[in-house]
C-alpha cells in the first residue's frame, strides 16, 4: 500500500516534469504492489489519470499551452476508439496484455531518451551545461 | 499558425479524428492516458509546439481515459479504492512536479526515468 502512494506520488511527479507518466508507472504500480490483475490494473489506473490530467491541464492553460478547441475534439473523437481499445483488452489473455505492456514501457523510455537527447543537443547549441 | 490555416479543414478534421481514434485505443488497451501517441502527432501532422502539444494532449486526456474508465467500469474491472490510493497522491505529485520543472534540468530526471521504466518492464514480464 506505501508502495502504491509512493508510486502514485511519483507518477504525478513525472507526469508534472515530464508531461509522461501516469499510467505508465499506476499499471505496473498496481500490478507489482497491489497484486491486481493486469486487466484490473489497467482499468484501475484509467480512473486514477483523470484528476491527475485535471489538475495537469488547468497548470498548462495558464500558462496558456492549450489549444482548448482542439482539445475537445480530440476528446469527443476518441469515444471510439476507447471502446474498441478497451474491448480488444478484455478479449486479450492478462499474460498477453502484460507483455504488451511492458512493450509500451520500453516504448516510452527510448522515445524519452530521444527527446532528452534531442535538447540536449539544442542545449550543446545554445553553450548550456548538460543538467 | 499560417501553416496550419492553410490547411482544408477537412485534411484537420480528419487528422484530429485519426489521432483521437489512435489515442482512444491505445488509452483502452493500455489503461495509458494517450499522450504517448498524442504529443508526437500533434507536433508531426498539425505542426505543434512541444510544450503546447503537452499541454494540449492533457486536456484531451481527460475526455480519452474518462471514456475508456467508463467502457472499463461496465466489465467491472474498476477498483476504486486502489484508483483513489494511487490517484491521490498522484494529483499532490502533479503540482510538485510542475513547480520542479521550473527549477531543477529535466534530463537527468528523463534519463532516470526511462531507466526506471525498463527496469520495471522487466520485472512486470518476470513476475
Amino acid at each position: 500500500m506505501i508502495g502504491t502512494i509512493a508510486a502514485g506520488l511519483a507518477g504525478g511527479v513525472v507526469a508534472g516534469m515530464l508531461g509522461v507518466g501516469g499510467g505508465v508507472v499506476f499499471v505496473p504500480a498496481l500490478v507489482l504492489f497491489m497484486n491486481l490483475s493486469q486487466h484490473h490494473a489497467e482499468a484501475t489506473s484509467l480512473l486514477a489519470i483523470i484528476p491527475v490530467a485535471l489538475v495537469g491541464a488547468y497548470r498548462q492553460d495558464r500558462y496558456g499551452n492549450v489549444r482548448r478547441t482542439d482539445a475537445l475534439l480530440l476528446g469527443c473523437l476518441s469515444i471510439a476508439g476507447a471502446v474498441a481499445g478497451v474491448a480488444l483488452a478484455n478479449a486479450l489473455s492478462g499474460a498477453v496484455l502484460r507483455d504488451l505492456f511492458a512493450a509500451l514501457m520500453v516504448f516510452v523510455a527510448a522515445q524519452l531518451l530521444r527527446r532528452t537527447q534531442r535538447e540536449s543537443a539544442q542545449a550543446r547549441k545554445r553553450g548550456e551545461r548538460m543538467l | 499558425m499560417a501553416a496550419e490555416r492553410a490547411l482544408a479543414p477537412t485534411a484537420r478534421s480528419l487528422k484530429l479524428t485519426a489521432i483521437g481514434t489512435a489515442a482512444g485505443l491505445f488509452s483502452g488497451l493500455f489503461g495509458v492516458g494517450g499522450g504517448t501517441v498524442i504529443v508526437p502527432l500533434l507536433v508531426l501532422w498539425l505542426a505543434y509546439d512541444e510544450r503546447v502539444a503537452t499541454g494540449t494532449s492533457l486536456a484531451a486526456i481527460v475526455f480519452v481515459a474518462a471514456f475508456a474508465a467508463a467502457t472499463q467500469g461496465l466489465y467491472g474491472n474498476v477498483n476504486l479504492r486502489d484508483a483513489a490510493l494511487v490517484g491521490g497522491p498522484a494529483v499532490v505529485g502533479v503540482v510538485l512536479g510542475a513547480a520542479l520543472q521550473q527549477r531543477v534540468g529535466s534530463r537527468a530526471i528523463s534519463a532516470l526515468f526511462a531507466l526506471a521504466l525498463v527496469a520495471s518492464a522487466v520485472e512486470l514480464v518476470l513476475k
